[in-house]
């Protein structure tokens, strides 16, 4: 324990140096700018930069590279909190309640906790990484496809806090996402799926597309389809801008579990960010004291996946840097970044070079520290966005998504897919059926799907093997006790009721 | 205009010196290379390498990579062979895991329509089995698998990639039904490493540089490498040592659009041939652990076509591809 102190000390004085935090500020001010916009993820950016680094010091340029990472999941959020554009995927569970806060024109307070909450998951998170990292990687490399399958079940329990008023609803949009998620090769037998012959299909949806279609797309849409019937007019700012004394008390215990969300599960080889947000997301809405405000614009519901979106991305450092196993594109382009240099990330990294791994761990609680100076002050001038007419402001949505999803694949089916999306948007808004399910069931789907054919492929078809392991068996029970507790719950209720 | 003229002769000396210091400066090249697929991936890391050794050594005075992500190259491919048609100025990476995909994916465009220009790396591709595994070497992996195959479960990358043929040409090369074997595809090596860690499944399938941490600090055991002969100062021994014939390697390389003239073959294959004897590249090589495996002209060509072959061969066999 001293011993990690000690070397983190040291890394703070590395990552410290002048010449360093120049470099952490660029990638920074980088990230937030693509995480900005849709389709330019954190991925490509590292990409790009990464022959332009090739003469820079190795600690310098993985600490901007750790920069734009973080920076990236802080600017996803700010474009779907504002106009209801996630710029990545993970950041859609903060579009659900975040927007709806925008448009009640507490944009404020919901940039403010969303940015808050991500420097305090980051933290945390970063100083997870410091001391459990040799601990955690042993735990996630014990995850097998069985237990990945049972953490789905327990993913797929919670999405119904996503359905709204009619779990009828709700689930016919949840089957939308789940056929959605059938396109492409099937990962298992390489054969494919409902692609219809078109090589652009063989790869699925990208969860994006459906993302930014339904979302922005679809609510652009909508909002010109209604603009006769009522002038609906935005206040950009009503109430203070800042978090007042209730939000923050709504806001920390949000942040607290949204990072124990995300850090595990975004150190698991196959957890992603998704998932902790989705998680996280229902459990706030579980434990509110406010429910009625969810779906209207609950500011848990941004703290709590914000928190998690952010501390998976720190989660996500664990593999990396102790077995060298990049579990998302960033990271991959990292692994990539490392080897430049002839390093090799993996339990000898440590020991072969501590200044750069500490220096780099050190550098991500700047990062966080510089994005949070970064990001506070620009709330007044987002929220100003919202001022702009709704015909300018939705016109400029339509353009900045499509922007995005060329960007991300320049191809015309990717855009007839997004134009098709926005047009289901407009039809689940119009007749009333929640939006969030489908993408859901795009990204939980398919994991569920070959995660449960892999398990039974090594268990030669024993179903039994999703018991045997202890992980699994739990995961299930937690499952389970979710899924019967609300019904058994009001069954007791309607008891006592008949009692009196 | 006395001075004109001087000026001229002037400003032609120092082309020519700079040309003649410089041997790719006079052709100008300014290339567009795609990768097909995503940033991150081995296509790309080969693309934005060639980028950088390419310019550094002088030989292309610029290189513009762009990423066509889909369906282990089909897409990218389609686009590369109905788009650049006829351009000299275009190349595109691709390798092992393009032939198979192509195939599966019953692609309308096939390798046979791009013209060869060069085999650039390869990668070695190991078996290995978690430290605590009764399995010590690759005869008693071949002797599970004639045991009980469908008992033997092997944990690799994606359907019909090169650890997938692997799998099937290892189960075919110690008699084994190659159509029985239970092959395990997970996306990335992330995932595969803790199913095989965790003692999930009998042993993985990878290129060797993916798992040479885990095999050094003694997490996992190398039962077998599949090069020709023993790397150099690497005490893991070949498949062949152990009397099993299996020989395979990720191999990558770079092609050119259909219907460019010879003279533009030339051009492009002379380009990637300074390429690859610059030092630019040959440090890049090191630094990413990747095998230099330059083959070019007819002698690719060749193998391209028996590579094909011996691929679509084994995919059949295992039921990927219908004949």
């Amino acid at each position: 324990m001293m011993d990690t102190f000690a070397a983190l000390a040291h890394g703070m004085a590395v990552a410290v140096q002048p010449m360093n935090l120049l470099y952490a500020l660029i990638g920074v001010f980088l990230g937030t700018a693509v995480g900005v916009l849709p389709g330019i993820g954190p991925a490509l950016t590292v990409a790009l930069l990464l022959p332009v680094t090739y003469k820079l010091d190795p600690g310098g340029s993985l600490i901007m590279f750790a920069g734009i990472y973080y920076g990236g999941m802080y600017g996803g959020s700010t474009t779907a909190i504002l106009i209801n554009t996630p710029g990545e995927s993970a950041s859609m569970a903060t579009a659900l309640e975040g927007n709806k806060m925008a448009k009640a024109g507490r944009g404020g307070p919901a940039l403010a906790t969303s940015a808050i909450g991500s420097f305090v998951a980051g933290t945390i998170a970063t100083i997870g990484l410091a001391f459990l990292a040799p601990w955690l990687v042993d735990v996630a490399v014990r995850f097998g496809p069985e237990d990945y399958f049972a953490l789905m079940c327990v993913a797929f329990v919670t999405v119904s806090a996503t359905f709204g008023d009619s779990p009828v609803r709700g689930l016919t949009s949840l089957f939308i996402g789940l056929t959605l998620g059938l396109i492409g090769i099937d990962k298992l037998t390489g054969q494919a799926r409902l692609a219809f012959g078109v090589p652009e299909l063989l790869d699925g949806v990208e969860v994006t597309t459906l993302a930014v279609g339904l979302f922005a797309v679809g609510e652009a849409l909508y909002v010109a389809s209604r603009r006769h019937h009522t002038e609906e007019k935005l206040e950009p700012v009503r109430g203070s801008l800042w978090m007042t004394r209730e939000d923050w008390k709504r806001s920390w215990k949000p942040w607290l579990r949204g990072t124990m969300f995300g850090f595990p599960i975004g150190a698991l080889p196959a957890g992603g960010a998704e998932i902790p947000t989705f998680l996280s997301y229902s459990t706030e809405k579980r434990l509110t004291k406010h429910p009625e405000e969810f779906g209207k614009g609950a500011i848990e519901g941004v703290a709590g996946p914000e928190a998690a979106n952010n501390a998976s991305a720190a989660g996500t450092l664990v593999p990396l840097l102790t077995l060298g196993l990049p579990t998302s594109a960033t990271a991959a382009m990292m692994l990539a970044g490392f080897q430049q240099y002839g390093l090799n990330p993996g339990p000898l990294l440590f020991a072969e070079r501590p200044d750069l791994v500490w220096g780099l761990i050190a550098s991500l609680f700047i990062a966080n520290m510089m994005l949070l100076v970064l990001n506070l002050p620009l709330v007044g001038l987002w929220v100003r966005l919202l001022a702009i007419p709704q015909p300018w402001l939705y016109a400029g949505i339509l353009v900045f998504a499509t922007m995005g999803t060329i960007a991300a694949k320049p191809s015309v089916v990717e855009l007839s897919m997004l134009a098709g999306f926005g047009v289901l948007g407009f039809l689940m808004r119009r007749f009333d059926f929640p939006i969030a399910p489908v993408v859901v069931g795009l990204i939980l789907g398919p994991i569920a799907e070959s995660q449960l054919r892999r398990a039974l492929a090594i268990s030669l078809g024993d179903p039994l093997t999703l018991l045997q392991s202890p992980i699994s068996a739990t995961l299930l029970g937690i499952a389970l006790i979710a899924l019967v507790a609300p019904f058994v719950l009001k069954g007791l209720g309607r008891f006592k009721a008949n009692e009196d | 205009m006395f001075r004109f003229p001087a000026r001229l002769v002037g400003a032609a000396v120092a082309f020519t010196l700079a040309a003649a210091a410089n041997p790719g400066f006079a052709q100008q090249l300014e290339l567009k290379l795609m990768a097909p697929a995503a940033p991150g991936g081995g296509w790309d890391q080969t693309a934005r390498s060639m980028q950088q050794a390419l310019v550094a050594s002088g030989v292309a005075r610029s290189v513009q990579v762009t990423n066509v992500p889909g369906a282990g190259g089909s897409v990218g491919i389609a686009q590369f062979v109905n788009g650049a048609k006829g351009d000299g100025n275009q190349m595109m990476v691709n390798g092992f895991v393009m032939v198979g995909a192509l195939a599966m994916n019953k692609s309308p465009v096939t390798l046979e329509q791009v013209t060869p220009i060069a085999r650039l790396t390869e990668e070695i591709q190991v078996i290995v089995v978690p430290a605590n595994s009764p399995i010590k070497n690759a005869q008693d992996l071949a002797a599970a698998v004639k045991a009980d195959i469908a008992k033997v479960t092997f944990a690799g990358g994606s359907a019909g990639g090169v650890d997938h043929v692997m799998a099937a040409l290892f189960a075919g090369a110690v008699g084994a039904d190659a159509k029985k074997i239970n092959y395990i595809p997970f996306s990335g090596g992330g995932e595969s490493l803790a199913a095989i860690l965790g003692g999930k499944v009998t042993a993985g399938i990878s290129g060797l540089s993916e798992y040479e941490g885990q095999i050094k600090s003694g997490k996992l055991r190398a039962i077998g490498v599949t090069s020709e002969k023993r790397i150099a100062g690497s005490d893991i021994p070949t498949f062949k040592e152990q009397g099993i014939d299996l020989v395979i390697a990720n191999w990558r390389s770079v092609v050119a659009p259909p219907g460019i003239t010879p003279e533009q073959r030339k051009t492009l294959s002379d380009a990637v041939e300074k390429m690859v004897k610059s030092d630019a590249w040959k440090e890049i090589l090191k630094q990413k652990g990747w095998e230099d495996a330059y083959l070019s002209g007819d002698a690719f060509a060749e193998f391209l076509k028996k590579e094909t072959a011996r691929v679509t061969d084994v995919l059949k066999s295992v039921g990927l591809v219908k004949s």
